[in-house]
């Protein structure tokens, strides 16, 4: 089962990099919109301090939820999705590669990319620290729950924006604790039962998530 | 001779009768949407009734019985509509993941039409809740919207809803959106805690003044009582909506079904 899954995350990373523009899109949509806010809100630096938080989260919110189509979309139009629906292989595994090389290609660089973003609105190093930790911890779960989205939309009219509107309330969970806790960091507080409570999402969605995703592939490709 | 589908072995066919078997009554009596027809025909007017009968004296209590609040005056007696409503908005959300749930196992065509007719007046409970609490929140705390942390949940929730309908209505094939549909309601039914506690502790924390919500711990009965009738008088609407609803579902998706014809004729 190992290899299954090294051969199906080793697949999906080898397609990615031979398009990679695909995967530096979300990376720059990232940057793009971090950059929006303080020409929303004005260049006050009290102000950008204080949003900081939940605008980086937000936007790794949107862009992780914006490269959501490539998960299962390609496969699906060219038919590999179904011979690997068919495989005598648990579907849960190859789902789990896919799910762990998306995040590898879309929520690595948003977790790299964030302090250098944070430097932008002034956050002060610990919560810096913070940030990228609750990040770490968070995309995978967005991952999770986004390729429940992704799957049950597969094929479906308007997929895109109906990804958005399934997902987006199942991530408010995982918002509220990121960015709470980089703001209890900010404000000289202890972070660790924010952190500790995403560790929690992440291991319940690990253990619950696979399910459902591989029941919407089966729904999806009938 | 192939397994014949559960709905097919409830139906009553001309061999039963030529053999005299008795047929065992099953709990799948009534999953073919042809037999659950009539018999939610015959169900409605009687709920529907009920809902009628008990939402008057609900609102006879609500509004002439109680007592008018210390604190609130008679703005409070919003909450007779506005708790019921909300208790009703979480309700039907467990009821259709149950239903959503009997789709997936059982693959019978009548719980994935039951859960799509229950979402639409799940989703209207959940607004009225949402309207209601704003017209509470005007005059007690003077601003329409707070973040309270059940007033957002109950937002999230009417995203959820809004979500299943969309999802329901973008997929082409009618059995398969109800089994997607139904795959996102189990995945939400079990999200909803999730939710509810994040938000609770995102509002205690972030908290400012404190707008208790929590109010009336020490509620006079007969408010208590008013609360309960309206509950159930929501209740009996829901089913009696969702049982109509499911009939014109039904007649929807059968349409090529020569029953479906027969009623038409029959109906002029």
């Amino acid at each position: 089962m190992l290899k299954l899954l090294q051969s199906v995350v080793h697949r999906d990373l080898l397609l990615a990099m031979r398009r990679r523009s695909d995967v530096a899109n979300a990376v720059l949509f990232f940057v793009i919109v971090v950059s929006l806010f303080p020409f929303g809100v004005g260049p006050e630096v009290n102000l950008l301090r204080a949003v900081a938080p939940g605008v980086v989260w937000v936007a790794a919110l949107l862009a992780s939820m914006l490269a959501l189509n490539r998960l299962f979309a390609a496969d699906h139009a060219d038919g590999s999705l179904e011979q690997m629906l068919i495989t005598p292989a648990p579907l849960s595994v190859i789902v789990f590669g896919k799910v762990a090389a998306h995040w590898l290609l879309t929520g690595v660089p948003l977790v790299a990319l964030a302090p250098v973003l944070a430097v932008q609105f002034d956050m002060p190093n610990d919560a810096m620290l913070v940030l990228v930790t609750s990040l770490a911890l968070g995309t995978p779960v967005l991952s999770l729950i986004g390729a429940i989205g992704a799957a049950l939309t597969l094929g479906a009219r308007g997929a895109g924006v109906l990804t958005a509107l399934l997902v987006l309330p199942l991530y408010i969970p995982v918002l509220i604790l990121g960015a709470g806790a980089v703001d209890a960091a900010g404000a000289g507080l202890d972070a660790s039962a924010h952190l500790m409570l995403l560790g929690a999402l992440l291991l319940f969605a690990l253990a619950c998530s696979l399910w459902p995703i591989a029941a919407a592939l089966r729904i999806a490709v009938e | 001779m192939t397994q014949p589908t559960r709905e097919a072995a409830t139906m009553r066919t001309s061999t039963d009768l030529a053999w005299g078997t008795p047929r065992r009554w099953s709990i799948f009596q009534f999953s073919s949407p042809q037999t659950f027809f009539p018999l939610a025909g015959k169900m409605v007017p009687y709920f529907a009734a009920l809902a009628l009968v008990l939402g008057a004296v609900g609102l006879y209590i609500g509004l002439f019985v109680a007592p008018t609040d210390a604190q609130q005056g008679d703005a409070y007696r919003i909450i007779f509509i506005h708790v019921a409503a909300a208790w009703m908005s979480m309700f039907i959300y467990v009821v259709m993941a149950f239903w959503a749930g009997m789709c997936l196992v059982f693959n019978t065509r009548l719980s994935g039409m039951m859960a799509t007719a229950l979402a639409p007046t799940g989703a209207l409970f959940t607004f009225i809740a949402l309207w209601t609490g704003s017209l509470w929140g005007k005059p007690t705390w003077g601003t329409w919207w707070v973040w309270d942390a059940r007033l957002t949940s109950e937002l999230i929730l009417l995203f959820l809803y809004f979500g299943f309908i969309a999802l329901h209505a973008a997929i082409e094939d009618a059995r398969r959106a109800d089994r997607a549909a139904a795959v996102l309601a189990l995945v939400g039914v079990v999200n909803v805690p999730i939710i509810y506690f994040s938000v609770k502790w995102w509002n205690t924390l972030h908290q400012g003044a404190s707008v208790s919500l929590t109010s009336a711990p020490t509620m006079a009965a007969t408010m208590f009582t008013g609360m309960i009738v309206m509950a159930f008088a929501f209740w009996m609407y829901t089913i009696a909506a969702a049982l109509a609803r499911v009939r014109s579902i039904i007649l929807e998706r059968e349409r090529h079904a020569d029953w479906v014809a027969e009623y038409a004729r029959s109906r002029g």
